[in-house]
Parts: structure tokens; sequence; C-alpha cells
């Protein structure tokens, strides 16, 4: 098992609230989500689409759309500058000056899809040195030597004629390395990956997430990792998030929101899922679909779907129960006055399924060793 | 055996040309599927899976080889027999419902469009029941009818995919990577849906997609395509518990588990057929018991099995 040692906060995002001036009205997108990323830890935020988990990590590197609008929250970030340790808040930078400190220096980001994210006119090595060059103070051609490195360092064989090369000439899974490359070419403290792998195939997938992993671990750079996959989220993630409808809802190390999960929205997107040892006959399906958030939100904002709902749900927003240290739950279920509702049987299956695989591991592992 | 085969694909050959080079993205593949039952495609993009739905459904020309569903030849030239045949036995569900419904039309028109093309109603009245019924059996009710594709949303859309392609009562779905745009939650939804059709019309599914997890619970049998070539098939038992080409293997350990005390330290099995100068072409199909097929030499498939 994975020790958590928590290093010293570096990104504090606290009840921070976004909403969208749109034809049909506000659209209240982000309703109140804080969360700390440690240094040198993996914060994985996982949700729905339209949960509002893209749209978080854009308000950390300031991609804002014109509609919106920051209600509240901040958004703290602690960094070293010449020695001196420094606190600040970036929401109240603006667009301009955060590009000029931050953005790719401090705080880079990974998107989903390698190709709209790489210019094609340009090529690999004007991108890849363009950063270290404007914000290192890089000359070309050292900027253009340290490039051939990164390349190497990412794994794409022959990195020298590969700076040459345009983005149409590689595939998919070549250019999201080019694309980790780039972001990780100023040495920053945070990289944010928006579902870096979804666009590719699982072979390369699990490549790309071995690729970050290592980066991360060389580097010691924190990571925010969103994704709506479960199975990557167990790959790479500490500490999880789980969002619905602009809230994070459950929020744990990796180990207490697989193992014992505690919000009926954690159990069912656990269960949808089918590993490679589900055998019952159906799955198990969330009814109905996400809220919409056009309108204003009464109560739990699961709680139409949710077949523990309580009559209070649909009258108060449960407050954020706190678990262990780590763990934090948004459920009424945790209040000490609600009837006590056990984990779904074919869930408790699951996770004696996986403690079991972990232990049989844990043996094989010893036996080799020995 | 013979007499339950539903669909039985011999040498499937499904090349494009573009400019003077020729593209073979389906290279000689063999495969049957029994009725009833579900068959699993699986590999990398660009693997040839979609493409070998398209050339049985005959959205491609296929280049050679022969299909043959439930007992009558559907390949080589069609005649307008052979067409009527082939929709009214097969029919095909996308990936991404909003680009393969028509955004200019209704539900119902959408629906019932199979219906119209083959006169399978007396008067309005019966076409408006008949979809109304299929509808609610997909879990949307009637009076979403008369509405468009965009006031749905991506699950809705997928039913309304899934109920156009079932009024037409087919025995073989071809689904290609239907769940794959859909939220976790909602994929569990539309594949409930799936299975009870099944098992309520004994319908045959051919199941494209990528995410394995979902094959191995949807399917009985499972095909690994790599390059256009079937490099192993089997139950899904054979495949995923004793799988022997080292490509299944690779892909098999890149699945990601929902386990975080094993998840992190898993190894990944590499493949570079290069490397390992494997030739495609110059392998045949071993059958190393009824169902499980492997393709390579002879030397290839002992020295896998010694593994």
């Amino acid at each position: 098992m994975k020790e958590i040692n928590y290093g010293e906060p570096i990104l504090e995002v606290k009840n921070l609230s976004i909403s969208f001036r749109t034809s049909a009205g506000n659209l209240n997108a982000i309703r109140g989500v804080s969360f700390t990323l440690h240094k040198g830890e993996t914060v994985a935020i996982v949700g729905e689409s339209g949960s509002g988990k893209s749209i978080t990590v854009k308000s950390v590197m300031g991609i804002e759309s014109s509609n919106q609008k920051i209600n509240d929250g901040e958004i703290l970030y602690t960094f070293s500058e010449k020695g001196k340790k420094k606190t600040v808040d970036l929401l109240k930078f603006s667009k301009r000056d955060k590009i000029a400190r931050f953005n790719g220096q401090r705080i880079a980001m990974i998107f989903q899809d390698p190709m709209t994210a790489l210019n094609p006119l340009l090529s690999i090595g004007d991108q890849l040195t363009e950063g270290m060059i404007r914000h290192l103070k890089m000359s070309k051609k050292d900027a253009w030597k340290r490039g051939i490195e990164l390349l190497d360092e990412v794994g794409i064989p022959n990195p020298t004629l590969c700076m040459e090369n345009y983005p149409h000439q590689l595939s998919g899974g070549m250019r999201q390395r080019i694309v980790i490359a780039i972001a990780l070419s100023c040495n920053p403290d945070i990289l944010i990956c928006d579902e870096p792998t979804t666009a590719l195939d699982v072979t390369i997938q699990a490549k790309i997430l071995d690729l970050i992993k290592t980066m991360q671990e060389k580097r010691g750079i924190s990571v925010i990792f969103i994704t709506h996959d479960l199975g990557v989220v167990a790959k790479v993630a500490d500490y999880v998030c789980v969002m619905y409808a602009g809230k994070i809802v459950e929020r744990g190390t990796a180990e207490e929101i697989y193992l014992k999960p505690r919000h009926p929205y954690t159990w069912g997107l656990l269960l949808a899922l089918p590993t490679l040892d589900t055998t019952s006959d159906r799955l198990y399906a969330i009814p109905g679909t996400p809220p919409n958030l056009l309108k204003k939100i009464v109560g739990d904002a699961f709680a139409p779907r949710n077949r523990y709902a309580l009559n209070i749900d649909y009258e108060e927003e449960p407050p954020e129960y706190q678990i262990s240290e780590s763990h934090m739950v948004r459920s009424w279920l945790e209040n000490p006055q609600a009837p006590i509702v056990e984990i779904p049987e074919e869930l408790q299956e699951r996770i004696m399924v996986m403690l079991d695989k972990s232990s049989a591991e844990d043996i094989r592992e010893s036996s080799v060793a020995s | 055996m013979e007499n339950n085969t539903l669909l039985e694909v011999k040498n499937l050959k499904q090349y494009f040309k573009s400019g003077k080079t020729t593209v073979k993205a389906v290279d000689d593949v063999s495969f049957k599927i029994k009725k009833g039952s579900t068959f699993g495609l699986v590999g990398e993009s660009g693997s040839g899976k979609s493409t070998i739905g398209r050339a049985i459904i005959r959205l491609y020309d296929p280049t050679d080889g022969e299909v043959i569903l439930g007992g009558k030849e559907v390949s080589g030239k069609m005649t307008a027999e052979k067409k009527k045949y082939l929709t009214s036995k097969m029919q095909m569900i996308f990936q991404d419902p909003m680009a393969s419904l028509n955004p200019r039309k209704k539900v119902i028109d959408i629906v019932a469009e199979g219906l119209d093309s083959n006169h399978l109603y007396k008067n309005r009245k019966e076409r408006e029941e008949k979809v109304f019924a299929m509808l609610e059996r997909v879990g949307l009710n009637h009076e979403q009818a008369g509405r468009y594709p965009h006031m749905f949303s991506g699950g809705q859309r997928q039913r309304i995919g899934i109920a156009r392609a079932m009024i037409m009562e087919p025995e073989l779905i071809i689904a290609d990577e239907c769940i794959s745009a859909l939220d976790v939650s909602i994929q569990a939804q539309v594949v409930n849906i799936m299975k009870d059709l099944q098992k309520e019309r004994g319908l045959t599914y051919l199941f494209i997609a990528h995410d394995l997890a979902m094959v191995k619970y949807i399917s009985d049998y499972i095909g690994v395509i790599h390059l256009g070539h079937f490099v192993e098939m089997g139950t899904k038992e054979e495949i995923f518990e004793h799988p022997v080409h080292p490509y299944t293997k690779s892909l098999l350990s890149a699945i990601p588990e929902p386990n975080p005390l094993t998840e992190p330290t898993k190894k990944l099995i590499t493949y570079d057929k290069a490397k390992e100068k494997v030739d495609y072409s110059a392998g045949t199909n071993h059958f190393l018991s009824e169902n499980h097929m492997v393709l390579g030499t002879d030397e290839e498939v002992a020295r896998w099995m010694a593994v």
C-alpha cells in the first residue's frame, strides 16, 4: 500500500464558484469547489461530462470564456521566488500578468487532443523552444539543444530529426509525448492534465500514463489529473475528488475512495464500470441524467437519482462530513440521525476482490524477492 | 453447430486505394457468429475493426471474400432482393449519435425510416404505434417522438439510434463503438437495454469497441484484430484467461483496472511487431481448441505457447 505523507500545500482552491451567462439564463457550473494539491502529489478530479471538472482547472490557468463570471473563491498558489516563499491568489491577477508570470513556466497544462494543442504550421522544434526562449530567456541555440534532450526524455526515437518535423507527421501517441515535453520544458511546479489519454488507444494510454508518472517522480512535480475513467484514476492518483453538478461530493485518498466509498454517487460510478471480474447479468446503472444547472438547485443535486435519498435531501444541501483527516463526504447519510445504509453488496464483493488481488500480488512479490 | 451459425465471414478483404498505394485495411479475415451470441471485436484505432463491420453491412464494397447471413450470401453483386434481405436482417448502431441522426428530422421519422422504405405498415396509425412502442422499449416516452435530435442528451440520442435499428426486427446488430461517446453512468444504462433486448428477441451482436473491460462483459466470443488481421480469437475466457498471442497479452496488460492497490505498480507488456519479426501474412490460423484460434507460423505459436 502507498504511504501518504503530506508535502506542503502548493495549490489551494477554496470555495470556487463560477457561473456562465447564457441566452437561457445564468448557468451555475461550479458551485463551491475546494481542494488542496500538495507538493509531489497527484490529485485526480473525476466526474461526468458537465460536472465542471475542466472549468475548475481552466480557472487555475486563467483560461476563461467571455461569458464566464467568477462569483466567489480563491486559488492560492505557493511558490518560491528568489529564495523567498510567496503565496498569491491567482484569481487576483489579470490574464496578461498570469501568462507572463505563471502560465507555462510555473503551471503547465496538457490537453485532451494533441492535434489541436499543437500548431500545424510550426515545426516541433519551434513549438518546443518557444516557452524556454520566452520564459527562461534562453538563447535559441541552447533552447534547441535542451529541446532535443527533452524529446529524448519523453521517449521519442530520433529526437534530432523530430525537432524538424511537423505535427501531422507524427502519430497520436507521439504528439501527446511532444505536448508533454512542451509542458515540462520550463520546469513547472504544477502540471494540469485534462483527459490527456482519452483520445488514445489503451496500449498508448498506458505508456503515456507511465511517462507522466516517471516525469513526476523525477522532477517532483504536483499533478492535477482530470478524467472520467476510474481505471486511469486508480493508476495515477494519490488523492481523488469526485465531482457532481459543480460540487465535490466526495474527496479522499485513492484507497479511501475505492475501498471505503461513502457517497451513493461514488458507489454508482464504481458499479457502473464493468471490471474484468464482473459476472453479474446487469450493470448497475445510475438512473436518470445529471441536473440542469440553469435551474436553481434545491437540496442535494444528486437526490433525484439517488435511491438512498432522504427527505432532507430535497430540502437542504448536505454539509461536508469529515470521515478521516483526508476523507470528506457531502451526504446526509453521514448525519448521526440518518438511517444506516451499507455499501451495496455487489460493491462490497468487488472491494473484496480488489483486496484479494493485492494480497495475492504481495505474496508473489515477496516470493520473487526471496 | 453448423446450423446455428447466423453470420459467416470467409476470407474477407477490404482494400482502399489512395493514389498509387493500396491500404489493406482488412486482410483475409474469417469468422462465424452463433445465433443469439455476442461477438466482440477489439483492436487499436486503425486496426480495421470498424471496416469489418462496415464491409459486412455493405457500407463498403468488399474487395474479396464471402459473407453469409442466415444461409444466404449477401456479398458480391447487390440485387434489389439481396439488399432487402440484408436490411431486414441486419442493422447498425453508430458511435456518435449526433452525427448519425439527421438533425432536420423528427425522432418519429428517424425511427420510422426503415419502415417507410420497406412499406411495413398499413396506415399512419400503425406506423405511429410501432414507433411509440419501440421508443418506450428503449426508455423514451412517446411525447418525445415529435422532437428533434438536438433536444436530447447523448444517452437519449443513443437510445434513438438503438430504436431505429431495432424497429426493423433484425437478427444481427452491428454496434460500432456505440457506447464510447457516453458517460460511465449512461453507458451502463445503454448496455443494459442492449442486453435485455438480446434476451427478449434472441438477437445477435457484433460489438466493436476498444474498451476491453466492457467487451469482456458483453461478449461471448472475442476477436482481437491488429493491422487488418485476426491475431487471436476465442471465447472470452480463452482470450482473457489464456491469451497466447503477444499482441493480445500487451492489450490486456494495458487495461486500466479500477483498483488503486494493484494498478500503480502493474507492468505493461509491450509488443513491437517489427522487433519480434512477426509477419502476419506468413502466419496461418492455428486452432488450439475448437474455438481458440491464433495467427502465426508453427514456430511462433510454439514459442508463444511455451511462455
